[in-house]
Parts: structure tokens; C-alpha cells; sequence
């Protein structure tokens, strides 16, 4: 067989590759999303008439989603939402959870170590370390500049 | 109406991600990563403040909003206490939800085992 | 002198061992697909009462020769080789399941390539009279091969159009010196083909020149023309694959439209069992081939086909760092009298 250009092969299998529906993907992320920010809201709505003060309305509320998140992945209903809703669980922080139990139970078996503890952070890891690490940037110009 | 500014607000960030995921090879670990890092410069550069106010848990519940609590905290911590609130401050600010996430992710693993997808 | 060897990747096997009996066991959700009926086993846990999933695919080869024994009823202990093969690291699937076999074991690791290089390689030995009697035999599982070459299963990610859904099961086939067919003929081994590919979503894709060119090369080795073939049975080239590898053969004039399958797109109804592009692994073409076409082959409703099991020789670390999915694709010819053989 006659050699392949590989540029040339890219662009034809480009071409063959299906797409995805963008617009009805678009409204499932939407509804889903746009419900767990409801949910988010009336956790928020209630304990601000609880009497919390602010900060810890802003503490509790994702605590629960957190909590939330975590207990439908265990259930095995949070991947089926995903594979319905697809951004829609997975940019909530609900989704954020579901990322940081997935591997844990995954690698339940290779120990409880360097399973469970190890591999809790495989997705979660890059999010703590890019956020944590953006903010202390952001802090040390806030700093740099106020000072 | 404050429920449907939240669904409007964190419908329309989710797109945002469903969009990047279709249209590019992005995983959703690329996702969430670029989405906190956007929400820390989004608040940093000030645009992420007034969507927050208009979208209440909208803006706050999506992971840009894991974004803005640290960089709030990070001001509010220098503000506070100097040099080592550069360090702390976003960390405090989000400790709650990332402890709670280690307790219920470690729990939720050792009572659940994985099942197969059909 | 290499007597056997027919042109630049053939031999012609001059003994042509037969392959005797074949075993198969799938999961439950290729159980519901469109084949059920031609496999031997299909469970209802794909834990198949193990602790782990790596057990339970080695327990998948395990029931697979055992059940392919069963059939000729003959013992395991008079099996002069193992050839074994998965898609897990260090092939513990295959090792394993050789440790509590107790018979001499090759193992082979070609991606989803793995059981023609298998069914290659045991009947060289065979037809070279190094043994009397061979095992080859292949797995894969969708929940092993999920964590370690994707996502843990639980996460809410959504898989994309040209996604393939790796295959739960086995398949064994017992290749012997004596026997009344099918028999394995010629072997051309593929040479990896690498265009360049970069998406491990898309493996159909990276897969389809190899199996072109094994192809290609199989009918100028052997002189062979496509009329000599019922079908040309690819291992898991999946939709876009099979339609790119039918537009590189057309280039070169050959026109598989009529005679190409693919057991990637037989295993599932795509449509149906929302498997998108089709089924992939070792145990894709292992079941499909040691199921279906073998029980055609024997029921005399076919003559003649060419396996072309294909494989992706990449790993999550070769992808990460940027590198392309090299090709290959070997080819078995398996025809049930040898009246014409020149």
C-alpha cells in the first residue's frame, strides 16, 4: 500500500468523524446545571433565614452539594446524570465531587492507601493545584499593588 | 426570581462547558481546571463580582464560583493579615467545601463499590 | 531457506493445522446483543463472582478454554501451549488465568490485534510440528480496560461519537495437527502502520490503514482474489474505521463493499445499546470470531474467510505525551477444505 500522508489522512478522517449535536446538548447542560444552581439557591435562601451570616451560608451551601454529589456517585446515579447532562453535572461543584469519589471507590481495591487516598485527587488534584495556585498569585499582586 | 436568575446564571456556565467539551477534545478534567482558574481571574479583573450579585447561587454553585470564593478570600486575607494571607486566604476561604469533598469522597468510597456502566 | 514464506509477509502453512474446537463467554451486555446466540456462555455479573474485575477477565479465559475442551472432550493437561493475550498491563489477565492452568504459556500482547497474532503464532508452531496441540486465546473487559486506558466508571463524563466500547468476554480456540478443519491456511503479519492519529477516541480511525495494508499485502503474497473469500472479517475498526478502510482498499482497487465485516459492528446494535461507533478489544474479535464465523465456517455455511484482527498499540502514558497510535493488523486465512490449495 502506497504510503499516507499524515496531514492529508487527518483532514479525511476530520471529515468522517460525526458531530455532536451542539444544541441539544447545549439545553440538557442547561436544565441540569441551571437546577443544581437552584438547588444551590434555595440551600442559600434558607439558612440565610436560619440566621447564618453570610460567610457560613457561603461554607454550608457547597458543603451540602459537596455532600450530595458525593452520595449519588456512590449510589451509581451520578454517572448516568453525566452521561444525560454531561457539562451540566460536571461544571456544578456537585460535579467536583463526583470527581473525587469516582476514583476513590475505583481504586478501593488496590488499597486504601494508595487506592482510595492516592487516587482521590487524579481529577480533583489539577483543580486544587490551578486554583489554589491562581489565587495566591492573584493575592501576592493584590498585595504587590495595595501595599 | 432569585431562582430563576441562579437557573439562567448556572445554565448558561454550563453550556459555556458543554460547548468546550463538543467542540474541542478538552476532558472533563480540562474543563473543570480552566473553569476555577477563570473564575479566580474573572473576580480578580472584577467581571465576576456583579455576575455573582445578579446570579446568586447561579454564579457561586458552578465551579467558576469555587474560583471566585478563593479569590475573594485571598483579598480579604491580605486585607486581614498581610504577607501571609497571600497564602491562607484562599485556602480558608474554601476549606469547608474541599474537606467536606475529602470526608464524603473517603466515606462514600469505602461503604460503595463501582458498577459497571450498561 | 524459509520454504514456507510466500512473498514479503506470508507463509503458507503446509500442514495446515485445524482448528478443533473453540470457546466463547461474553458479558451481559454483549449477551443482548444481536449475536447472543452463538455464544457459549454469557453472565449475568461481570463481576462473575470474583472480588475484582481483573479477576473475572481471567476467569473469562479460563471458562473459554474450558469450555472449548469440553466440547472435543479432551484434557487440559495433554495441551502442549498456551498462546494468551489482553489489554492490561504486563497481560496479568492472561498470566493469571496461566498460573492456575499449569500448561507452557506464551504471552502476546497486540492490542485488540491479539487473536489472530494468537491463532498466527500457534499454528506456525503447529504446522512446524513443535507441538500437537495449542490453546490461543484472548480477553478484555470493559470495566478493566475503562480504568485503566480512561475515566473511573462512576464519573459523570459523557464518551464521545467515535468512542468504541471495549467488549466483555473470551474467546479460545484449540489449534491441532490433526483435525478436519476449518483449517488455518496462510498468515500475513501486519507491520505497524502509524498515520498519525492522535485521539485514542478514535481508534478506528488509527487502525484502518493497518488493516488496509494487511490486506493489500495478504492478496499479493498469496495471489489469492477476493472471489476466493466469503468474507473478509476485520477485529474492531467500528463505523468510521470499516468506511476508511473500504476507501484505502478501493484506492487500491480492491473493492471489499460486498465481503468486509467487522466485529466491532456485529458484537452490538449500535443504535440500540448505545455503544456509538461499535465494540473493540481482544475479546471482540476472540468471541466473534471463535462464535459466529466459526460456527459458519463449521456448519459449512461459509468456505472461506480472513481474519484480520486490529490492534492500537498505544498506552494512557504514549497519549499523554503526545505521541500518535501506531496500527497493526494481522491476518489469519481459515478456509474449511483445502480441495483447491495449490
Amino acid at each position: 500500500m502506497k504510503n499516507i500522508n499524515n496531514k492529508e489522512y487527518s483532514k479525511y478522517v476530520d471529515k468522517k468523524v460525526p458531530k455532536p449535536d451542539y444544541l441539544k446538548n447545549s439545553i440538557k447542560a442547561f436544565f441540569v446545571g441551571g437546577l443544581i444552581c437552584i438547588l444551590g439557591q434555595w440551600l442559600t435562601n434558607y439558612f440565610t433565614s436560619k440566621g447564618l451570616s453570610k460567610g457560613d451560608v457561603a461554607t454550608a451551601t457547597p458543603i451540602i452539594l459537596v455532600f450530595l454529589g458525593a452520595f449519588f456517585t456512590g449510589l451509581g446515579l451520578y454517572d448516568k446524570l453525566g452521561k444525560f447532562a454531561g457539562a451540566g453535572s460536571i461544571v456544578p461543584i456537585t460535579g467536583f465531587a463526583n470527581s473525587i469519589v469516582s476514583p476513590a471507590m475505583e481504586y478501593k481495591r488496590e488499597g486504601y492507601v494508595f487506592g482510595v487516598a492516592a487516587r482521590m485527587f487524579n481529577i480533583a488534584g489539577p483543580v486544587l493545584v490551578y486554583g489554589y495556585g491562581s489565587s495566591v498569585i492573584y493575592a501576592l499582586i493584590y498585595y504587590l499593588v495595595t501595599k | 426570581m432569585d431562582y430563576i436568575k441562579a437557573f439562567i446564571v448556572g445554565g448558561l456556565i454550563c453550556v459555556i462547558g458543554q460547548l468546550l467539551m463538543d467542540g474541542t477534545k478538552l476532558t472533563p478534567a480540562h474543563v473543570l481546571v480552566s473553569f476555577v482558574t477563570s473564575g479566580v481571574i474573572l473576580t480578580a479583573i472584577g467581571i465576576y463580582e456583579p455576575i455573582v450579585n445578579f446570579g446568586g447561587a447561579g454564579a457561586t454553585v458552578p465551579l467558576p464560583g469555587f474560583g471566585y470564593a478563593l479569590a475573594k478570600g485571598a483579598v480579604k486575607a491580605v486585607k486581614e493579615s498581610g504577607v501571609i494571607g497571600i497564602f491562607t486566604g484562599g485556602v480558608i476561604a474554601t476549606a469547608g467545601g474541599v474537606a467536606a469533598a475529602i470526608v464524603f469522597g473517603y466515606i462514600m468510597a469505602v461503604i460503595f463499590d463501582p458498577k459497571t456502566k450498561s | 531457506m524459509a520454504i514456507k514464506k510466500m512473498g514479503a509477509q506470508t507463509v503458507k502453512l503446509l500442514n495446515p493445522p485445524s482448528i478443533v474446537s473453540t470457546g466463547t463467554i461474553v458479558g451481559p451486555k454483549e449477551g443482548e446483543g444481536p449475536l447472543k446466540e452463538y455464544f457459549d456462555v454469557i453472565i449475568e455479573d461481570d463481576l462473575f463472582g470474583e472480588d475484582s474485575w481483573e479477576k473475572s477477565e481471567s476467569k473469562l479465559q479460563k471458562e473459554a478454554i474450558k469450555n472449548a475442551l469440553d466440547k472435543i472432550s479432551f484434557p487440559l493437561n495433554k495441551i502442549d501451549y498456551i498462546f494468551g493475550g489482553d489489554l492490561l498491563n504486563q497481560i496479568i489477565a492472561s498470566g493469571f488465568s496461566a498460573r492456575d492452568l499449569q500448561i507452557p504459556f506464551f504471552g502476546l500482547y497486540g492490542a485488540c490485534s491479539t487473536m489472530s497474532e494468537s491463532l498466527s503464532l500457534g499454528a506456525m508452531i503447529v504446522d512446524g510440528g513443535y507441538a500437537d496441540k495449542v490453546i490461543c486465546v484472548t480477553s478484555s473487559h470493559f470495566s478493566t480496560a475503562e480504568r485503566q486506558f480512561r475515566f473511573p466508571l462512576e464519573l459523570g463524563n459523557q464518551r464521545p461519537l467515535t468512542a468504541q466500547w471495549t467488549v466483555t468476554g473470551s474467546g479460545a480456540s484449540i489449534v491441532s495437527s490433526e483435525g478436519n478443519g476449518p483449517y488455518i491456511t496462510h498468515i500475513t503479519t501486519g507491520k505497524i502502520i502509524d498515520p498519525g492519529i492522535k485521539d485514542a477516541n478514535n481508534m478506528g480511525a488509527a487502525m484502518a490503514p493497518a488493516a488496509a495494508d494487511t490486506i493489500i499485502s495478504h492478496f499479493k503474497d498469496t495471489g489469492f482474489t477476493l472471489d476466493d473469500y466469503d468474507y473478509i472479517v476485520t477485529g474492531d475498526l467500528a463505523t468510521i474505521g470499516k468506511e476508511i478502510l473500504l476507501d484505502l482498499a478501493k484506492e487500491e482497487g480492491l473493492d471489499l463493499t460486498e465481503k468486509h465485516r467487522d466485529c466491532g459492528l456485529e458484537i452490538f446494535n449500535n443504535e440500540k445499546q448505545d455503544t456509538h461507533a461499535g465494540g473493540s478489544g481482544c475479546g471482540c474479535s476472540a468471541s466473534v470470531f471463535n462464535g459466529y464465523f466459526y460456527n459458519l465456517l463449521e456448519n459449512g455455511k461459509i468456505n472461506r474467510i480472513l481474519l484480520v484482527s486490529t490492534g492500537a498499540l498505544h498506552s494512557p502514558t504514549s497519549a499523554q505525551q503526545g505521541e500518535s497510535i501506531p496500527g497493526i493488523a494481522h491476518a489469519v486465512s481459515v478456509c474449511t477444505s483445502l480441495g483447491k490449495e495449490g
